[in-house]
């Protein structure tokens, strides 16, 4: 290999690229406040989503054919549509009918619907891997149907299904920029407007990437920790 | 429940073999399907207040639905069963029996509890919360009197000092006795032990069986056993019931079951059950 010149990096015409850092400390500012919209819509949404999708597993357990039917229809629904199209639908249809949303409305909105039917999916995994004897003891020392749901049921169910739902909060901050398309401007709607503006996007969206990272990596140490502090060994 | 009226003996005379006066439970006719296969099979039982009944027979006879059936656990398809004199899944409405709601079956089920084969112990709560959980959720106890029941339990079963472990570091003896703490918390007065040694292993069913003899012994609580531990039967039982294919063979005495069966089905059972 020796005595060949290397092939220049960058295509002829354009100047290289290198990182600045006081454009970068310039923008840094703005891209925080993205990052904070962009937290506070994933911490709303997924919360809509954890407990809506608990509702919709309960729901898809009912006796009644006439309630378990459409919400199985609904939740093979939204999960095999885009959230795109739903957060669209939310922000550019729903106002046809006369209820309006702001796009933060909606990206909440529409991040906990889609989540909630993914969630609700791995709830069912966790109340059907309740062993059949669990059910029975409870109904040997009388537990009302709530009581073995809040004190036998749910406390065995949740735990198991942990390291799931942990995936699904990371998984939905990774797709709260989609929101940008219904006006909530992120971290990476933000990093996208600066870029517009200055014609450079080295700074801006590797800070939006790493940015993403400060949050993510925490948050999924923090899953483990859960998983840890509540988990409980079968017999 | 696909019974309707017309199942239901309404006629109180007793047809099964032994008359028993007021018994605290009473099945009559009862059949129970598992697909085409015939569990119960027009089953007749009654057992008198506080008579220790062990159900014997091969397994798959049908003896462990007998119990599923009163804890509510099997719906019969035919017949009626009665706890303490009412109907556990019937009620009376307009003058007639009819098919009960839910919360009739569940009130009249309070006077029943049931320990099972594999414990069914709660593995995220310590042994005081599975025993003191019913208490405090179903029958209404305060903190401290459902601490105080579970202790005295506990004590009786020889488990006071593990009160506040989980139930993974318990041996299956200890959790098996912690799930009976658990039933008598409930302060039932039918208990239904379904094959409570099956799971164990063989040195660990001494003390769940010496238990067992204390509470036939010592309490007035009517007890259903279904077991296969003959000698065991033998020491406590009031009387043995011998069932094959969904119905009842014999009944008598366990001296007399044990040392004169009448029928050639029970004694080739026993034949096979006994040692030499």
């Amino acid at each position: 290999m020796s005595g060949l010149t290397p092939a220049p990096v960058v295509a002829q015409g354009s100047p290289p690229s290198t990182w600045d850092w006081e454009f970068a400390g310039d923008i840094l500012p703005d891209l925080l406040e993205g990052l904070w919209v962009t937290v506070k819509l994933t911490v709303l949404g997924i919360s809509l989503a954890l407990a809506l999708g608990l509702v919709l597993a309960l729901l898809r357990r009912s006796r009644l054919r006439v309630v378990r039917w459409p919400v199985g229809l609904f939740i093979d629904f939204i999960r095999g549509t885009p959230l795109l199209v739903q957060l669209f639908f939310l922000y550019f249809v729903l106002p046809d009918w006369g209820i309006v949303l702001s796009g933060f409305e909606a990206g909440v909105i529409g991040l906990g619907i889609h989540y909630a039917c993914y969630t609700s999916e791995t709830y069912r995994a966790g109340i059907e891997s309740v062993p059949r004897g669990q059910w029975e003891a409870a109904t040997a020392i009388h537990l009302s149907g709530r009581h073995t749901w809040t004190s036998v049921v749910l406390p065995q169910a949740i735990p198991t299904v942990l390291p799931p739902l942990g995936n699904y909060v990371v998984a939905s901050f990774k797709d709260a920029p989609l929101a940008a398309t219904v006006t909530v401007l992120g971290v990476l709607g933000t990093a996208q407007r600066i870029q517009g503006q200055t014609f450079r996007g080295l700074e801006p969206f590797t800070l939006a990437g790493l940015l993403f990272l400060v949050v993510s990596v925490p948050a999924s140490l923090g899953v483990r920790y859960l998983e840890r502090r509540y988990g409980f060994k079968r017999d | 429940m696909a019974s309707s009226e017309t199942d239901v003996p309404v006629a109180t005379a007793d047809t099964s073999g032994a008359p028993v006066a007021d018994p605290i439970v009473r099945m009559e006719a009862v059949t129970k399907r598992f697909g085409d296969h015939v569990v119960l099979d027009c089953l007749d039982l009654a057992v008198r207040r506080s008579e220790k009944v062990v159900i014997i027979g091969p397994s798959g006879s049908g003896k462990t639905t007998i119990l599923r059936v009163l804890m509510t656990l099997e719906r019969p398809e035919q017949g009626a069963v009665w706890i303490d004199g009412r109907p556990l899944y019937h009620e009376v409405r307009d003058g007639r029996l009819v098919a009960a709601r839910e919360k009739h079956v569940r009130d009249v089920r309070r006077a029943v509890s049931m320990v099972f084969q594999h414990f069914n112990l709660f593995p995220h709560k310590t042994v005081r919360q599975n025993v003191t959980l019913g208490p405090r959720k179903a029958l209404g106890l305060g903190r401290d009197e459902a601490d105080q029941r579970a202790r005295e339990l506990l004590e009786r079963v020889g488990l006071a000092d593990k009160i506040d472990q989980y139930p993974v570091s318990l041996s299956g003896g200890q959790k098996q006795r912690v799930a009976i703490a658990r039933a008598l918390a409930m302060q039932p007065k039918v208990m239904l032990f379904d094959e409570v040694t099956s799971a164990l292993d063989p040195e660990l069913v001494g003390e769940v069986l010496a238990v067992l003899r204390d509470l036939a012994q010592h309490t007035e609580m009517t007890m259903l056993l279904v077991t296969h531990e003959m000698r065991f039967a033998e020491e406590i039982a009031d009387r043995v019931v011998m069932f094959d294919a969904g119905r009842v063979v014999e009944e008598h005495p366990p001296a007399e079951m044990f040392s004169a069966p009448r029928e050639e089905r029970t004694r080739a059972f026993l034949r096979a059950v006994l040692p030499r």
